[in-house]
Parts: C-alpha cells; structure tokens; sequence
C-alpha cells in the first residue's frame, strides 16, 4: 500500500502541541493524520538552521563580494594571501597522501592481521578525533618542539604543519577503508592466486579496485579537513607570515581589522572545500549506480 | 454501527478509494477482503482516523467522526506488525491506554492482569516485547487494544507478519475472543480462507471499490461478481462461464448441457480428486472430484468425457 | 590473498611504529611532563584562578548549548525523516555543512554578522554584545556541534518508523504524550551518543571560540584558550596541566561513546 506523501496537521510525531479533538482540522488532500511534522515543526527546524548555519556563511558571502569581483580577487591574490593558499594546498595534499598509503596500511593490518592488543590499537585511531585540536598542538609540540626528547626542533617550518596534519586527519582513510576491508570477497582473491597471480598482483588487480572507492572517500574527507584546520597547526607553526596556514591567515586578517580579506579567503577555501566533497559524492554516486 | 459513506481517497495520482460506502453492524465481525493495493487497508485507516478521507463521512455509533483525531473515536487498532513499544515490558505496554486516561493504579493493574489472562500472557508482565514470539506480540498488542475497551476493534493483517500454523491458531483463537466479548470488529486480509473462517460478514475490495458485502457463504454461492467469484475461490471456465470446479460434474456419455472434454491428466490429493481437461475449443479447465466418483468413471489420461455446471454460475 | 609471516610482521611493524610515534610518544609526552614534578604542581596549575574560571566558562557554554542542540536537533532531525517538503536534500546538506566548514570561517562568519559593524551590529548599539562576549562563544560552539545530534537522531527515527506513534495515538495519546512517552524513550541512546559527540566537541572546540572571544583570562576565556594563552606567555607547565584536564574529558567522552554505542546496538 504506498504511503501518502504529504505533510500532517498537529501530527502525534512532532513535539508540537497538538489539537484538541473537537477542534476543525483543515482538510485537503491526501494530508497524514498521525505521525507527521507538523508546518509548525518545518518552520522551527528551518529558522534553526538558518540563524545558526546559513545566515553567518552569508554574512560571508556578502563580505567578500564587497568590494565587487574584482576586491575579491585583489583580496585573495595578494602575496600573502597566495603565500598561505599555496602552502596549504601544498602540505595538506602531501598529507594527504601519505596517510592514504598509511591509512590503508594501517587498515589492513588491523583486519587481516591477529595480534595481542589489536583492540586497544583500533580504539587508539580514534584519538585524533577525540582530542581537542589544541590539545594535539600542545601535544606536538612537546615531540617537536625546543625540548623535543629526539633532538628535532621543526617549529616554525612547514614540516611542523605537515605533522600536526598527519596527525588530526589519520582516522579518515583508516576508518573509511576498514569496513570495505573486512567486507571484501576473499574467494576473489583466492581464484586470483589460484590462476597463478602473485601477491603484488592480486593487491593491485584485485583488492585495490574494491577498496578505491572508499580510499578516495576517506582521502577526500582528509583534505577536506587538512585545508580547514587551524587548532592543532597554531602553536606549532610559529605563525610567522611565511610560515602561515590559511586559516591562520584569515584568524589574522580579522583580528587586523581586514574583514573583507578575511572573508574573501574564507570563501576561497570554502570553494575548494565543497569542490573537493562534491567530487566525493560524483564518485560514492557512480560507484553506487555501477554496483546497484 | 460504523458507517462510511462516499469516502474517497487519493495518494498522489493513485485513488485509492472510489466512492466507498459501507455499514457495518453492532458486534458482527467484519472482514475487508481484497489483494494488495484494493484499498482495504486505506479504509481501515481512514476509519481509525490514521488517513484523512479526501471526501465522505465517517461515523461511529451515529456521531460523525470524520474529523476527529484517533484519540476521540473510542477505538482499538492492531498493526500487521505489531508495533510494540518496544521499551515497555508486556506490563506497560497493556496499560498505556489506561495510564493516558489516568485510571487509578490499582485497577489498571487488575484490568491488565486479566486482559494478559484473556490473551494466554499470564506471567508474562516484566518481559519486554523482543523476548516474545510473533504471535505472543500480536496477542499483547490485542490487549493493548482491548485495555480502553474500545467502541470498534481494527484489525490491519493482524496475522500476515506470522507463519501458517500460528496463523492458524490465532484466527481461532481471535474468533473465540469475538464471541466472548462481543466488540464490534473490522480485520483487513488478503486472505479468503482466513476471511471466511473467522467473519460473519466479509466485504470484498478490489481497486478502491466494495464489490460486495455479506455472509461468507453468500459471497461464496452467490458472488455479484467475477472478480467475487474468483477471489473467494477457485473457478473453472465452462461454455464461457465460470463455475466452481467442485460444481462440475463428469459422464461418460452426452447429458444436456454437457460439454465434451479430453482427460489430460489425473491428480489424487487424497480424498479429492482432480482431472484436469480440455474442452473442444482447446482451452484448459479442471474438475473436482472425489475418490468414489473418479473410481467409478475409471477415469484416466487420454480419455474421453462430458463435462456439466451442476450448479448456475456466474456469466463471465 | 595470503601473506608469509615475515612480510606481515614488517607491515605490522611499519603500522605499529607509525601510531607509536603519530600519537603515543606526543600524548605520552604530555602526560610525563605535566606530571614530573608531582601531582601537586598539576594540581596547583589546574586551581589558579584563571583555570578555575576557565573551566566554569566552558562548562557554562556546554550548559547551554547541549539543551539547545537537544532541543533544535529533535526537531530537525523529525523534519528531514518523517516531512515530505520540497528542499528537504537542501536541509540535509545545510546540516553537513559544519562539518565541512573550518572552525576560524564559523568565527569569522560569526563577527560579520553579529559584529559591531555585521548585519546585525544594530544589537550593540542597544547593550547586546554578542562577539567578544558569552553569546558569540555560544553561537559559535552551537555551528561546530549542530549536526551531531541529528546525525545521531535520524538512523533511529528512520528505524523506529511511526507505527507505534499510531498505536499510541490509537490508544488515546495525544501529541505530547507520544513524544514523551514514545518517541524520545525509543531515541534514548541515539540522543545521548549524540550529546556525549556535542559535549565533547563543545568543550574541544578552539578555532571558532578563539575569533569570537577576546580570551582575557578569568572572564573570556574558555579552557582551550587557556592551553593556548598559558603557551603564548611562556607558561610551558601550566599549558601542559590544562591540556591534559581536555585529555581526560576526552577521555571520558571516548569511554562513554563506547558504552552507548554498544547499548544503542543491543536495544
């Protein structure tokens, strides 16, 4: 029997007060009796969402598109702002690439292979989700910084930056790869070695494919997070101009009373951000309508 | 007395009910029958006031109800699939009503107490409804339903979610229930036997429409229509008629009105019998028969026969 | 695909030592260092007053904002799953979208609204000081955490479907009644792993905070401000003893993710 496809008055579902029983509903088609969102309910959700989310992403819109296109691309071109764009895409793709291979190392060792304590391993790839950025800056910092136990003293260079980016986006491949791994057809693997295929081969013919569509995801979300992060990069990068994350170039630009420069790099990195995610929803979509 | 009166329904581009009206008597048992997508289910609903009908009335007991809440109608509803709460033990669940109509705690407790006798649940009180069986669910959610001792019991499928032997017990069960205590109720199935075996009055529904309502045997012996016909059993087609294949009669010689058919094959179920043929026009029909009757002909594949309507049937 | 032992104790090896180094040796370090000189000395950097303050204030800003996100996030997450709206995939998106925003653009977006010269800067001029003071911090922590409760939420509205909202409506419960009784008891532990995710980003968050506050300590500033201002002024130690108080709240949240997590599958 199809479900009627339309909204409720003074549904049972929604915490919304509802009528008392002798009160005339409005009637019209195919409206749900019981069980609905009422209008009152959308409404509430909608006006959350818009002062809480939309309204200040807005604000930025607007801010950057102040001075016209062309303030815009004055704004994000300036040497500077080039400077911070350039390094962060830079140390973000790097990282990004590392902890794909590490990340799926690391995946494959927590399923395929047995060994004492591989639990507390597994919960331990959560950490950096758990731990408050300036928590796994301070916490760096103490690994790299001027009393490093190992003698490296990196802050204030770009590989500061590059390993407190290891660091907070480690869980995305790992996480995203590990579920495909534990699914994966091992029979498919078995027939390849049967059919004479070394190892090698059977890694790159066989299990990468299956798991590409995930590592890709994991990666996208990975970037995603490098380009955006500033919490775990700040005490690290000695934020020197030459030395500067965007995001660190756009906390400065507003605490300068630069608004509009602030704004207009704010928009640039939300730009790549949703390119990046959009590319990740084409791919998860093609592989579902392949699949399906 | 539940009346429906010019109720129609729309999903979308889909009527699901076409200009349905029906009365259904105090304490009879009434069952909507019809396959998937009949609008038997939509009725139901609509009469629970779970739908809102796109037109017509709804009335309950002579009080137009058609836009009152479910809460107001005074009624008992049972789902294909239970819906237990599932965090409330069988206790709890039973006495949900009651607590929303903040009876006192000393009667709902000897209210849920026998009604949790009534449906065999004695001692099942702390359970929560993942530690019972499918049937064992469906029963409590009956005495949920019966708790607020509601004017109209709905029943939508109540036993489709269940396999065939605890269907079967059920049914029994429910119709023992029904004769007990007496609420007027409305079971939805898809199921004729099921239909038959428990109701006193059945309404067959096809494309949002009632064919026809009466007592089960009169649906059977006198369908209004085909669609009645061959919804409330099997048929066979004979000169262009349908007729009940335990209504055809076989002969080895002309009779009148007989019709000359070629045995194809012959099927021992036991006690019945059936031969399946094909008349002169090489169209397949199969009789009913019996032990007896086919030992008597010394039927067999290949042979030749009349076959005769021993009962008026429907023009197709 | 079957690996001999030696190359798959390597690749354990390559595994191990990556995490070992990435994040034990760092948070081991951390530990060692705020503890070396006692835990007296931790004690008396996590009592001054300014770490006092500082955890009040980020205790208060949780206080506030895990009611709202509650509160808001039922109801968005009732919209997206039982609605039938046109702009509903547009809602789902708005929803993700702090999770795709970096924490200083929330701060940012945050001063070009509500900020002296934003849009809605007209609220200072009548004594309403949104940025640099307790509403921005919350505004701010309120767009870092808004999708966790209704990314929790939905699978089990979606899983619970209406049915047994009908039943209780069958059975006389109005609309109040169903939520209270029905409703929220079945979301229970979806709720609560989504307000443990809430509580614990909320008292992680730094970048989106530190835009919107002033950080003067003992009045704006929130517990990851103090690790931050402490390093700045070259308090090395009491950076330490601060970070690992956040530590064990994290800690503890991990902990209590694991046990609502098991229960929400068991139920």
């Amino acid at each position: 029997m199809p479900r009627p496809a339309t909204d409720a008055v003074g549904g049972a579902g929604g915490p919304g007060p509802s009528l008392p029983p002798s009160a005339p509903v409005a009637r019209r088609r195919s409206r749900r009796a019981v069980g609905g969102v009422g209008p009152l309910g959308l409404g509430v959700a909608t006006l959350w969402l818009s002062l809480i989310v939309l309204l200040p992403l807005a604000a930025v819109l607007v801010s950057s598109l102040e001075g016209g296109l062309a303030g815009f691309w004055d704004a994000v071109s300036s040497p500077p702002a080039q400077r911070a764009l350039k390094l962060t895409l830079t140390v973000s793709a790097v990282v990004t690439v590392i902890n794909a291979v590490m990340g799926t190392l690391i995946a494959w060792v927590l399923v395929r292979d047995e060994f004492r304590g591989k639990a507390i391993v597994n919960a331990l790839i959560d950490l950096p989700f758990a731990l408050p950025t300036i928590v796994a800056s301070i916490v760096l910092l103490a690994l790299i910084g001027a009393n490093s136990p190992i003698g490296l003293d990196l802050v204030a260079t770009h590989w500061a930056i590059g390993i407190a980016l290891l660091f907070v986006t480690l869980p995305f491949v790992v996480r995203s790869v590990q579920p495909v791994m534990l699914e994966l057809d091992r029979d498919a693997e078995q027939a390849a070695a049967s059919l004479g295929a070394s190892n090698a081969t059977i890694f790159r013919r066989i299990v990468l494919p299956a798991l590409a569509p995930a590592l890709i995801s994991g990666a996208g979300l990975a970037f995603a997070r490098a380009v955006g992060e500033y919490g775990s990069v700040v005490l690290v990068s000695g934020n020197t101009p030459r030395n500067q994350v965007a995001s660190q170039y756009i906390a400065d630009r507003i605490e300068t009373d630069q608004p509009a420069a602030a704004a207009a790099m704010s928009v640039t990195l939300l730009l790549i951000t949703f390119a990046v995610l959009l590319v990740l929803r084409v791919v998860a979509h093609r592989r579902t309508s392949r699949e399906g | 007395m539940i009346a429906a009166h010019g109720i129609h329904k729309h999903y979308g581009d889909f009527h699901a009910l076409r200009d349905v009206s029906i009365e259904i008597p105090d304490g009879s048992l009434t069952a909507l029958l019809g396959p998937s997508g009949s609008g038997k289910s939509t009725l139901l609903r609509v009469i629970a006031g779970l739908e809102a009908p796109d037109e017509g009335v709804i009335a309950i007991a002579g009080n137009d109800v058609t836009r009152l809440a479910p809460q107001g109608r005074g009624i008992g509803f049972v789902f294909q699939h239970y819906a237990a709460f599932k965090h409330m033990t069988v206790r709890d669940n039973v006495a949900f009503g009651l607590k929303i109509r903040k009876r006192p705690k000393a009667e709902i407790a000897s209210r849920v107490d026998e009604l949790l006798e009534i449906v065999g649940l004695a001692g099942y009180q702390g359970r929560y409804p993942s530690q019972l069986s499918g049937g064992q669910r469906q029963r409590m959610a009956l005495a949920r339903a019966l708790a607020v001792e509601p004017r109209v019991l709905l029943l939508d499928e109540p036993f489709g979610a269940l396999d065939a032997k605890v269907r079967e017990d059920l049914r029994k069960w429910l119709r023992r229930l029904h004769d007990e205590v007496h609420v007027t109720t409305v079971l939805v199935t898809h199921d004729q036997e099921e239909a038959m075996d428990v109701a006193d009055r059945i309404a067959v529904m096809n494309a949002g429409r009632i064919e026809q309502v009466g007592a089960p045997r009169d649906l059977y012996d006198a369908p209004a229509t085909e669609f009645v016909m061959s919804f409330l059993g099997p048929t066979a087609t004979l000169g262009g008629r349908l007729v009940r294949p335990h209504d055809l009669v076989l002969s080895r010689g002309p009779a009148e009105d007989a019709v000359p058919v070629t045995v194809e094959r012959v099927v021992h179920l036991g006690f019945e019998v059936r031969v399946e043929l094909r008349d002169g026009d090489d169209a397949q029909l199969s009789a009913q028969t019996t032990r007896a009757e086919a030992a008597a002909l010394d039927v067999e594949a290949g042979q030749s026969l009349f076959v005769r309507a021993e009962r008026p049937a429907v023009a197709a | 695909m079957k690996v001999e032992r030696a190359p798959r104790i390597a690749l354990r090896t390559v595994a191990l030592a990556y995490l070992f180094v990435l994040l034990l040796v760092p948070v081991g370090l951390i530990l060692f260092r705020t503890f070396e000189n006692g835990i007296g000395a931790f004690w008396d950097q996590v009592t001054t007053p300014a770490s006092i303050s500082a955890m009040a204030l980020t205790l208060e800003i949780v206080a506030i904002v895990v009611p709202l996100n509650v509160v808001f996030g039922i109801f968005v997450a009732l919209a997206l799953v039982r609605g039938r709206f046109r702009g509903r995939g547009f809602m789902q998106a708005i929803v993700d979208l702090p999770f795709a925003v970096s924490p200083v653009i929330v701060g940012v977006s945050l001063v070009l609204l509500w900020g002296v010269n934003g849009w809605f800067g007209g609220l200072a001029e009548v004594g309403i000081r949104v940025i640099f003071s307790l509403p921005g911090m919350v505004l701010a922590t309120l767009f870092v955490t808004l999708p966790f409760v209704v990314r929790e939420v939905e699978p089990v509205l979606h899983e619970i479907g209406d049915e047994q909202e009908q039943a209780a409506a069958t059975l006389g419960a109005n609309g109040w009644q169903t939520f209270w009784r029905i409703t929220l008891p079945s979301i229970r532990w979806g709720l609560a792993y989504g307000v443990v995710l809430t509580v614990a980003r909320a008292l992680g968050e730094f970048g989106a905070v530190s835009v919107v506050s002033n950080g003067v300590s003992g009045q704006s500033e929130t517990l990851t401000l103090l690790v931050a201002n402490r390093f700045e002024d070259l308090n090395l130690f009491g950076s330490y003893a601060a970070a690992t108080v956040l530590m064990g709240f994290a800690l503890v949240a991990l902990v209590l993710m694991t046990v609502f997590e098991r229960r929400s599958t068991r139920a």
